[in-house]
């Protein structure tokens, strides 16, 4: 059932837009077909991560979800580099 | 105007001539591969395009929503799909209640001084302390023209989809509860994915 993926980027605390600023610079880094595994805790970012891969070109939202850590939701995020 | 013509022929084929190496088969070639992406194009016009306006609700000025909310019905009434995005002074008109429990000082400084909902928003001018929104109000009531109140129904009714700014939300010390139902919660990127694919984007 847990999605697989290469990388890991935290992004807990940061607000819009930083956790989709961050997120690209970490793809950037990764090679084609590697999967980065983002955790925030910004509310926003599930729907932001939606749009976001509406216009993006290399980029596809593999799967979210949503989890409780410290009795906060944490949004973790799977981004697929595809070119 | 048929002079014109001939002229134009002469240049085209002096141009053709000019450059010497193309033959009449690179010619046939060309024009079917652009035969064929016309074709293509033809088949959807608006590849990339929805039918679809997207709006940022920025201001939480009475006439400048009035503004956005006809635009967002009567886009929706057309048969576009439309998208609002709320963001600062925009939360206001989308606030149903003031909440001051368990705020702090300066949080509950900024719900007792903003406006909550569409029937108690400012004008951005002549407003004298909401003497002028007051009068706005009543002018609407006798030009027969909807209310903001019920403009702000309506799009609910006609599936407009209406996102707040999260990080504006928290940074006005606005909470959930003070908000009216059925309103999604996003970003930058939210807005961005309906507006590059929307005809329209608007900024109000």
């Amino acid at each position: 059932m847990a999605t697989e993926f290469d990388q890991t980027l935290d992004v807990k605390g940061a607000k819009c837009p930083m956790p989709l600023v961050k997120s690209r610079k970490a793809i950037n880094d990764l090679t084609v077909g590697q999967t980065l595994r983002v955790l925030a805790t910004d509310r926003g970012s599930v729907a932001d991560f939606q749009g976001w891969v509406k216009t993006a070109k290399n980029i596809e939202l593999v799967a979210q979800e949503t989890v409780q850590e410290n009795g906060t939701d944490l949004y973790v995020h799977y981004l697929k580099r595809t070119s | 105007m048929t002079t014109a013509t001939i002229d134009t022929t002469d240049t085209t084929q002096k141009t053709i001539a000019e450059a010497g190496t193309i033959d009449i088969n690179t010619l046939l070639e060309r024009i079917s591969v652009l035969e064929q992406r016309v074709a293509e194009l033809e088949e959807s016009p608006a590849q990339d395009l929805e039918n679809q306006v997207s709006l940022v609700v920025f201001s939480g000025d009475m006439d400048r929503a009035i503004a956005a909310f006809i635009i967002a019905t009567g886009a929706a009434a057309m048969g576009m799909d439309v998208s609002m995005f709320f963001t600062f002074w925009g939360l206001n008109i989308v606030k149903k209640q003031k909440v001051y429990t368990g705020k702090n000082m300066i949080e509950k400084g900024f719900t007792a001084m903003l406006p909550a909902g569409a029937q108690n928003l400012g004008l951005s001018q002549m407003n004298f302390f909401g003497a002028g929104a007051a009068i706005m109000r009543k002018l609407m009531q006798d030009h027969e023209v909807s209310s903001l109140a019920e403009l702000v129904e309506m799009t609910r009714e006609l599936g407009v989809r209406m996102t707040v700014c999260d990080m504006s939300r928290e940074l006005l010390g606005v909470r959930d509860e003070e908000l009216m139902d059925g309103l999604e919660f996003g970003g930058v990127a939210t807005f961005l994915g309906d507006a590059a694919r929307s005809k329209a984007a608007l900024f109000i």
